[in-house]
């Protein structure tokens, strides 16, 4: 219960929040792939959502079932995104097998 | 329920073992749970159209990144001053509940108020709904329609927690009324949550 617990250190959190946040900025800078780029972004903003989840939204106090129910949508989502996996890979222009443009179907 | 009486012994009969406090918090935390799979389905079909592009335009390049981190940091402040609030108003200080109240819903329009700056500008520079002169019009809709529903999110917390702090200069806030303080800051906090997705997928990466 959030109202029994010891209460977390809140500005704590938030200097974490914003150390994250300045990495994020600085790190689209670095002279590195755009691929190793986007994990670090990721893995980052994952941490930063984590954070206010568990101290802001108090979710590390609360029963296991609520973590759950909040933690449904991240699943369902991962497996939205693997369901739309197969659309990259029929794109003519990652395979190579056509223009890079798309040209819009006539009109009947 | 004679089961989830000896499974839960503190627990009340009529109350769900789940949210022994309050039936509002579990509602609210459905609700979330089901406006993050709206959240979520934008920017997986946000991912799917930009990697199925080949004009995408490098978003760093194009979107004011400056700003937006300004504004992250605007939401990641109000965060803190509403979870003070909830503080406050859990040991009985109503005038620091109205103080961070204040503060949490000042961070909220300022927010707002950035959004429409940044878009002002965008739509001056070209982008719309339908096109987009730095490459794919894709880009301009799922900008427009991924920041347009966030910040439709956060316009309806600030009239959320204003109605709140309207109660509470007028007195008719009291220490047994933290629940719904708390209920009404999981909403906050949700819309915090979500911009620190959107800011990376749609701004940074």
């Amino acid at each position: 219960m959030a109202s029994t617990h010891k209460q977390p250190n809140y500005i704590g959190v938030f200097w974490w929040l914003l150390v994250l946040t300045i990495l994020e900025v600085g790190v689209i800078f670095l002279p590195m792939a755009r691929f190793l780029i986007a994990i670090l972004l990721v893995g980052m903003a994952l941490t930063k959502a984590s954070l206010v989840a568990m101290y802001y939204m108090h979710l590390k106090f609360e029963r296991t079932t609520l973590g759950l129910i909040a933690v449904t949508p991240l699943l369902l989502c991962v497996l939205l995104v693997f369901a739309l996996l197969p659309d990259h890979s029929a794109t003519p222009h990652l395979t190579g097998a056509g223009p890079t443009t798309t040209t819009a179907p006539s009109s009947h | 329920m004679s089961e989830v009486i000896a499974l839960h012994p503190g627990v009340d009969p009529a109350e769900s073992p789940l949210t022994p406090e309050s039936w509002g918090k579990l509602g609210m935390w459905i609700f979330l749970a089901a406006d993050a799979m709206s959240f979520g389905a934008l920017l997986a079909g946000y991912g799917a159209l930009r990697f199925g592009s080949g004009d995408w335009p490098v978003p760093s390049q194009v979107l004011g990144v400056g700003l937006t981190a300004f504004m992250t940091f605007l939401l990641i402040s109000s965060s803190v001053t509403m979870v003070l609030a909830l503080a406050a108003i859990q040991r009985g200080d109503m005038t620091g509940l109205k103080k961070f109240l204040a503060l949490t819903v000042l961070g909220g329009l300022m927010f707002l108020g950035m959004q429409a700056y940044e878009w002002t500008h965008l739509i001056e520079r070209g982008l719309s709904l339908s096109g987009n002169p730095f490459g794919a019009s894709l880009f301009g809709t799922t900008f427009f329609i991924i920041t347009g529903f966030h910040g439709a999110h956060v316009t309806g917390g600030v009239i959320y927690l204003s109605s709140y702090l309207v109660q509470g200069l007028l007195g008719r806030l009291h220490q047994g009324d933290a629940n719904q303080i708390e209920i009404a800051a999981l909403y906050w906090h949700f819309g915090d949550l979500v911009w620190i997705l959107v800011f990376t997928f749609v701004y940074l990466i």
